[in-house]
């Protein structure tokens, strides 16, 4: 060791700080691969998660991955055919190659939809709170009630929806547990034939669980009504814009009186014209 | 093979295979006595019990974690800080099935023999446990376990089930394939000896447990045949040369030193770390 130091080598100090940078470079190269795979785990945006789910970003942080949602919801009483045979639960645990951050609950509803069981088996099954019991209980009664919930929207396809070429179909329709509610038929004159006319079904947002009764009833070879997480499925007017006829919606925008909602750009500097009124030629 | 070397060895697979088809009952039949899996499970549709290591890197990522799972991360934490940390590793965990196969191999194959210039600390699982608190807290998710091969290959048995490949078990084989071989050709005891950060947990939680074994060297013949079989040779520094208990927080409480020894030389003791630790002073 002395000669080493002589020679001017290796001293201890050299050792000691090759040593740190040793273990520097091999954590951030680990810690590189690691958060490269974490963050690419959770990019799965169209993933259904089971009712009273957070939202998807606290819900992947919170979610435990145990099961016993998934458990809970296939061994449900009611959830076996005529012979008792049981039947697979809606819910399923992600495994490697579903594309889903891995053991998180999620479903399909082409293959299984929710069925909306009153009793809500798999909310209170949550040990972690990513599925919140306070998102399925009405507020006024205290009492669980499904129809709160909000896993996703029903999206229809007008291109291949049937109903909306003329056909009669009003399979989702009558799939719907909140019938007449979140789907609804609009009729519609069909001018190609003269005499006949259409029955649109047409999603209610606001009501519509997104349980996927209705995509795992639709007749098309492809659904042509499909669940899409709510966040994904729905725009956003923002503030800008506000239903002068509704008192509701003048509250909403009187909360934004504080911002600035005045557009400033090159053409905003000048006033404006009232060319309409003022009869002024261009 | 005679039963008496093998005492520990057997009633360890009864409790890993034991658990693995409760766990797997539990979803096929309902079965009430253990539900969930390894990383959350329900014993007698009462108890909750959480994986602490899960819990802690959900905390990282800023989760607000239930009530239910905080009690359920408690009580396993106290149970393996009691009975010994890393009694997990060797009673519990499905990988250590998988692992013990590759190194029973490397023993049958001669492989151990065989000199490799592959050489990695055993304190890397220490800085993957940090690191994975560290990539939580970025990525906003448990991160360990999205990668874990240990919850990966539990699920993938506990939730069984036809519409998945290859006999249900799906891809998560990979996971466990990989780790199989590098075991058996690349580093001995590589996955649960030096990297696994799950060990790394337990081996700290388990600093004060109640249970160690215990070294006589009055009656050791120095075979050595327990350094052969022990996947974390270096808690057995004291063999041969002084009769204390093993208090290294890496050891597993396999016991399986305990089923080759022929001479009677180690055993299972109930004591106190600090008791000890005042002892060796």
């Amino acid at each position: 060791m002395a000669g080493e130091e002589k020679k001017g080598k290796v001293s201890s100090r050299r050792r000691f700080f090759t040593d740190i940078a040793y273990k520097v470079g091999l954590t951030s190269m680990g810690g590189l691969l690691f958060a490269g795979y974490a963050t690419k785990a959770k990019s799965s945006p169209l993933t259904l998660r089971p009712p009273a789910a957070l939202e998807e970003k606290e819900f992947l942080k919170t979610c435990i991955k145990c099961g016993l949602c998934a458990e809970a919801c296939r061994n449900r009483p009611q959830n076996k055919d005529k012979d008792g045979n049981q039947l697979p639960g809606t819910l399923k645990m992600a495994r490697a190659g579903d594309n889903k951050t891995i053991g998180t609950p999620y479903f399909v509803p082409r293959d299984v939809p929710c069925f909306m069981c009153e009793d809500i088996p798999c909310v209170p099954a949550c040990p972690t709170g990513a599925l919140d019991i306070t998102k399925v209980t009405n507020p006024k009664t205290n009492e669980m009630d499904i129809k709160l919930m909000k896993m996703g929207v029903a999206v229809v396809d007008v291109h291949s929806c049937i109903a909306f070429w003329g056909l009669q179909c009003d399979a989702c329709y009558r799939a719907c547990p909140l019938l007449d509610e979140a789907i609804k038929l609009v009729y519609d004159r069909n001018s190609r034939t003269g005499k006949h006319a259409f029955l649109k079904p047409v999603v209610d947002a606001d009501v519509c669980t997104g349980c996927g009764l209705c995509e795992k009833a639709c007749v098309t070879e492809k659904p042509a009504i499909f669940v899409l997480p709510t966040d994904v499925a729905l725009g956003k007017a923002g503030d800008h814009y506000v239903k002068g006829w509704d008192k509701k919606d003048q509250q909403r925008a009187g909360n934004r009186a504080n911002k600035d909602i005045t557009t400033h750009d090159e053409r905003s500097k000048k006033s404006a014209t009232d060319y309409l009124n003022q009869g002024l030629e261009f | 093979m005679k039963l008496s070397n093998n005492k520990y060895l057997i009633l360890r697979r009864i409790v890993q295979i034991g658990l693995l088809f409760l766990y797997f009952a539990g979803n096929m039949w309902g079965w009430s006595i253990l539900k969930g899996d390894i990383s959350g499970s329900l014993l007698f549709n009462k108890v909750p019990l959480n994986d602490p290591f899960a819990i802690l890197q959900m905390f990282a990522a800023g989760a607000v974690v239930g009530i239910n799972a905080l009690i359920g991360a408690l009580i396993i934490a106290l149970f393996y800080g009691i009975i010994g940390g890393r009694a997990f590793c060797s009673w519990v965990c499905p990988v250590n099935l998988v692992t013990d196969l590759a190194a029973w191999l490397r023993r049958k194959l001669l492989i151990d023999k065989i000199e490799r210039k592959v050489w990695i600390s055993r304190n890397i699982r220490y800085y993957v446990l940090f690191l994975a608190l560290i990539v939580s807290a970025i990525a906003g998710l448990a991160a360990f376990e999205v990668i874990s091969p240990i919850t990966i290959l539990n699920r993938n048995i506990a939730f069984l089930d036809t519409r998945a490949a290859f006999f249900g078990l799906g891809s998560g084989l990979g996971f466990i394939a990989a780790i199989f071989l590098f075991d058996l050709f690349v580093v001995k005891n590589g996955w649960c000896g030096h990297i696994c950060p799950l060990g790394g947990f337990y081996s700290i939680i388990g600093k004060y447990a109640f249970f160690r074994v215990k070294h006589n060297s009055e009656n050791c013949t120095l075979c050595m045949k327990c350094k052969e079989v022990c996947p974390e040779v270096q808690v057995l520094h004291m063999i041969g040369k002084k009769s204390i208990a093993v208090n290294d927080i890496e050891c597993t409480n396999c016991g399986r030193c305990i089923d080759v020894c022929d001479d009677d030389a180690l055993g299972f003791i109930v004591s106190t770390y600090i008791k000890k630790s005042k002892e060796l002073k």
